[in-house]
């Protein structure tokens, strides 16, 4: 069965970037560009893995992620945290909300393509 | 018809009821809760100023001189305004040193001197007694006129009646008894007669009350109000005069005279000074009285005039006194329960002053005249009596019925001679003399027993040459000759034009001649010689009450030794055993001893035993009674000075302590102001940097990412590949711009960035700007319209950072408005002394909330939106750095939902601030 991938940037070249990325290596994909949006479309999209931006506008990437370990229906949803903050602080702050990765950018698109297999491995 | 009996029964109603309330007040201020202790009550009782010489003598004076009554209260008004910093000094000095009278005053003030004591208090009776004749007489005018109501006949002359059919006497009397009642209960004169205050504040209310009731009634009962009283006045050619009305003015030198002795009255007169001072509960209330009184003065003056116009309409020719119109006029209209009433406020006025006069008067009297004279009489042996409190007591209440005796004496014998307000006048002048001594001694370390006994005295002989002795000739007593011809027919001694000063009243004669010689005595006599030791400690003490000192008393210059077993019985056979008790223990208490055994006889005891007993035999007394029961060792003059100097050191160095101290403070509130601001410096460069790295991180991220899959894929579609190095190339430009502008704003903020300033013409610039944007604007399908005037004076200005402004404002324009509808205005205007360029839009528009955040670096508007705006976020602070580069301003006007304008100013050189004609601006 083809897994569900949801990304969520408010960066336009770097969606389309991510998008190529996970379509390429055969997931499904969906795309959103603020936390608020993020939110709706898990529910209904229901992804087995969500790429997070922290800095967005509307909800950041921290909330959004509480909200999904809140929420016990979605506990099987893995979470990749993409930041441009690369600071060891933040870092923590994001596997504290409950993320599975933390990936800095820019990341090394090998780097993040293994680290989404490895979560979503089989 | 009004009976005899009614006028009599309700004057003791009047006086029982006066009684109830001074009984109540003291029996309120025995349990401790005082009747009297707000300011309302203290500024009514002041007004014991006006007496029946206010109630009835201001209309018969408005009615001989217009408003020639004004200046006696002009003067109080005039000086209640010092009173925050006069009065208030007076009752501090008063209560450190338990002053009793404005004799003890001046006495304590000079070195304690009995002398000076006794010549005050001399004059004080001298100058008042013919005051108090004068209460006696309004009281009892005004009962035999009433008597003969509805009847108008002026009382006969007093002296032609019996003497034991004299009403005048039996007010003497009962008034006597009166005081006597409830001016007398306490010994210590600095314990407050709180029911006599009382009684006295709704005294004052009661007159006012009256007279202004004859007021209304006059003016709008008989009359049709003010206007109409003065049209009325205006046809009798008389009045007219009188009243000003033809155009000749007051006599300025009167008036001011006039005002100059009324200023000095309030504050010397004995009954103010004791209620003023002695009587006060709270030196806060002062402050409230600097204009209570003056508002009671107005009030209580408002009438006089109506009145006085009122009563020379009804009565012309001069059949009734016009002293007598507040009274009459009521009267001739048979208002008979308004007479009654106007009846009762005279006595009120009379009876205030005579009370409040009497105490004040047999305190000093006993204090500062009898008492100093029996201790001095060995033969006596007053030393060795174990309870003086009663022969003090006994001596107070003889006092005050001799006083009341000579004011009825004083007025059977020459309460003729002269009109009320002569009488009150010649009064005024005598307590005058005070001034000098009694203000130079607040004020002036240097003046001296001898200077005040000099001027004083000399002021004294003065007064009663030129104002008592007339007085006398007037009725009869001396011969006149002296008046005309001089004294020993020396025409420059004649009285009234003394060394041939003529031109002048009577009153501004003496008050010249007399202040003249005051003064002159008292400096010069002054001068001429050094303070005793005790006169400078006095002056110390006076002058300096304000300063703060160390100890709870201040410097003490007393050296000796004494036994509490000695210094306990001595104030007990004043006060008696048991206040003396209460006393120590509470001066104990204040010092953390247990008992009064084991009190120590120091200075300071011996200065607190002083004071205690002053309060009750006045100070020269009470230092003459304590100095035979210890051992004192006289300081000298040297001694004294170097406990001032001690004092003062001490008061310098603590001083100096207190500026280190306060400069200390000053010195770390100021580093930790400046550690704070580092502390935000330091937040603002890692938020920066944060930023910076934040925004250099994202086009990165896509660089290396379509990199990376443009090496990783071989085998994509030209048109993809194509797409992915063009979004490569793209990022590349953002970054370049990025830490371009990263670099400029550094530049900027440093203050290391160049500028090429040369002569700049805006019109160009906006020109350029347009015409590079202009591909911006095509590929939006955006309208740019232009509002710019022909030319414009040129700036001195760097055009580039210029063109960097306009270029970020027409490309921030461009961003936010919606393509096809979207429309952009330039403006440029100029005038007083300034260029302005507005940028216009209709777009979104800015949040209030936003509209200062886009100024800060990285934060860009739209940032809750979903659509993230392009721009690094740092064009517009660097566009307004440059507009403030140059003394300007950018700044931001919008609503949301209704477009935003972006506007600058920058000045123009001084050579062209003119404005062009508004009709100059051209269309483009």
């Amino acid at each position: 069965m083809t897994k569900k991938v949801l990304i969520v940037d408010d960066e336009p070249n770097i969606v389309i970037s991510l998008e190529f990325l996970m379509k390429k290596e055969g997931f499904e994909v969906s795309v959103v560009g603020d936390g608020e949006a993020a939110l709706e479309k898990i529910a209904q999209f229901s992804p087995d893995l969500v790429l997070l931006d922290v800095m967005m506008p509307r909800r950041s990437g921290y909330e959004v992620c509480q909200q999904i370990r809140a929420n016990p229906a979605w506990a099987g949803i893995r979470v990749v945290m993409l930041t441009a903050k690369g600071r060891e602080a933040e870092m923590a702050k994001g596997i504290a909300m409950g993320a599975d990765a933390y990936m800095t950018k820019p990341f090394s698109t090998k780097a993040l393509v293994a680290q989404v297999r490895q979560l979503l491995g089989p | 018809m009004l009976q005899g009996s009614v006028i009599v029964l309700c004057s003791f109603a009047y006086l029982g009821a006066l009684f109830a309330i001074a009984y109540y007040g003291d029996k309120r201020a025995d349990a401790g809760r005082s009747i009297i202790a707000n300011p309302y009550i203290y500024a009514l009782s002041m007004a014991v100023y006006c007496t029946t010489w206010t109630y009835y003598g201001s209309v018969g004076r408005a009615a001989s001189s217009g408003i020639g009554f004004l200046p006696i209260y002009l003067g109080p008004t005039l000086v209640a305004a010092l009173w925050w910093f006069v009065l208030l000094k007076i009752v501090r000095i008063s209560k450190a040193n338990r002053i009793t009278s404005i004799a003890d005053f001046i006495a304590s003030r000079y070195g304690k001197s009995h002398l000076l004591g006794g010549l005050v208090t001399v004059i004080a009776v001298i100058g008042v007694i013919p005051y108090i004749a004068l209460q006696l007489k309004a009281v009892s005018n005004s009962f035999i006129i009433l008597l003969n109501y509805p009847a108008i006949v002026m009382p006969q002359r007093a002296d032609t009646a019996p003497i034991w059919q004299d009403s005048t006497l039996y007010v003497a009397a009962i008034l006597a008894a009166f005081t006597i009642l409830f001016g007398t209960r306490h010994l210590d004169a600095t314990e407050r007669h709180e029911g006599m205050v009382a009684a006295i504040a709704f005294e004052s209310l009661t007159k006012l009350v009256a007279f202004t009731a004859v007021g209304l009634f006059v003016t709008y009962g008989i009359y049709a109000g003010f206007g109409d009283i003065f049209d009325r006045a205006r046809e009798v050619p008389s009045l007219r005069q009188l009243m000003g009305m033809d155009g000749s003015g007051p006599n300025y030198g009167n008036w001011a005279s006039l005002t100059f002795l009324s200023m000095l009255a309030i504050m010397l007169l004995p009954r103010q000074f004791q209620i003023a001072v002695v009587e006060n509960v709270n030196e806060n209330h002062v402050r409230k009285a600097i204009w209570l009184f003056p508002l009671y003065l107005l009030l209580i003056n408002i009438f006089v005039l109506p009145i006085a116009v009122g009563g020379l309409l009804r009565f012309p020719g001069g059949s009734v006194d016009a002293d007598t119109f507040v009274l009459t006029l009521p009267m001739a209209h048979e208002q008979e329960a308004l007479a009654l009433f106007v009846f009762i406020g005279g006595l009120s006025a009379g009876t205030g002053m005579v009370i409040v006069e009497t105490i004040a008067l047999s305190t000093m009297v006993c204090n500062d005249l009898v008492m100093p004279l029996l201790l001095r009489q060995r033969w006596l042996g007053l030393q060795r009596w174990s309870d003086l409190s009663g022969l003090l007591l006994g001596i107070r209440r003889g006092a005050i019925a001799a006083i009341l005796l000579l004011g009825y004496i004083y007025f059977r014998v020459a309460g003729e001679a002269y009109a009320l307000v002569g009488i009150g006048l010649i009064s005024f002048a005598a307590v005058a003399q005070f001034g000098p001594a009694f203000f130079g001694g607040m004020f002036w370390k240097g003046g001296t027993r001898a200077g005040a006994l000099a001027g004083l005295c000399a002021g004294f002989l003065v007064w009663g040459y030129t104002l008592l002795l007339p007085s006398f000739a007037k009725s009869g007593w001396l011969p006149a000759g002296f008046m005309e011809h001089g004294l020993l027919g020396i025409d420059l001694l004649k009285p009234h034009q003394l060394f041939g000063l003529t031109g002048m009243d009577e009153i501004t004669h003496c008050l010249f001649w007399s202040m003249l010689a005051n003064i002159g005595c008292y400096i010069g006599v002054s001068l001429s010689r050094r303070p005793s030791a005790l006169e400078t400690g006095q002056a110390t003490l006076f002058v300096d009450v304000f300063r703060p000192t160390s100890g709870a008393a201040g410097p003490s210059f007393w050296r000796g030794t004494a036994r509490i077993d000695d210094l306990l019985p001595l104030l007990g056979r004043f006060l008696g055993p048991q206040r003396v008790r209460s006393a120590m223990e509470h001066y104990g208490r204040q010092r953390g001893v247990a008992s009064v055994r084991e009190l120590v006889a120091d200075a300071d005891l011996v200065h607190y035993a002083e004071t205690l007993l002053a309060g009750a035999v006045g100070s020269a007394s009470a230092r003459v009674m304590v100095a035979s029961v210890v051992k004192e060792e006289p300081l000298g003059l040297d001694e004294v000075m170097n406990i001032l100097d001690e004092a003062s050191q001490v008061r310098a160095y603590s001083r100096k302590l207190e500026q280190k101290s306060r400069e200390l403070e000053e010195a770390s509130r100021e580093l930790r102001a400046a550690n704070e601001r580092l502390r935000e410096l330091d937040r603002m460069k890692d938020d920066f940097m944060s930023s910076v790295t934040h925004e250099l991180r994202t086009p990165l991220t896509s660089i290396r990412a379509f990199s990376e899959i443009l090496l990783d894929n071989g085998d994509m579609s030209l048109a993809e590949r194509r797409h992915f190095l063009s979004i490569i190339t793209k990022e590349t430009e953002r970054l370049t711009r990025l830490v371009n502008e990263v670099l400029d704003m550094a530049k900027l903020e440093s203050g290391k960035a160049e500028w090429r300033d040369t002569q700049v013409d805006m019109r160009q610039v906006i020109d350029e700007s347009i015409a590079s944007t202009g591909q911006l604007f095509r590929d939006k399908s955006v309208r740019l319209e232009t509002r710019l005037p022909g030319s414009a004076p040129p700036i001195l200005a760097d055009r580039d950072r210029l063109i960097q402004v306009m270029l970020n404002l027409l490309s921030n324009a461009v961003k936010f408005v919606e393509p096809h509808r979207g429309v952009v205005i330039v403006r440029m205007s100029y005038g007083g002394g300034q260029l302005r360029v507005d940028v216009e839009d209709n777009g979104p528009g800015i949040a209030a909330d936003d509209q200062q955040r886009i100024f800060e670096k990285f934060r860009q508007s739209g940032e809750s939106l979903t659509n993230k705006p392009q721009g690094t976020g740092l064009g517009l602070p660097i566009s307004r750095q440059i507009v403030e580069h140059y003394g300007g301003h950018l700044w931001v006007e919008s609503h949301p939902g209704a477009g935003a304008a972006f506007s600058f100013t920058l000045p123009l050189e001084d050579a062209y601030t003119a404005s062009p004609d508004a009709a100059a601006a051209t269309n483009a």
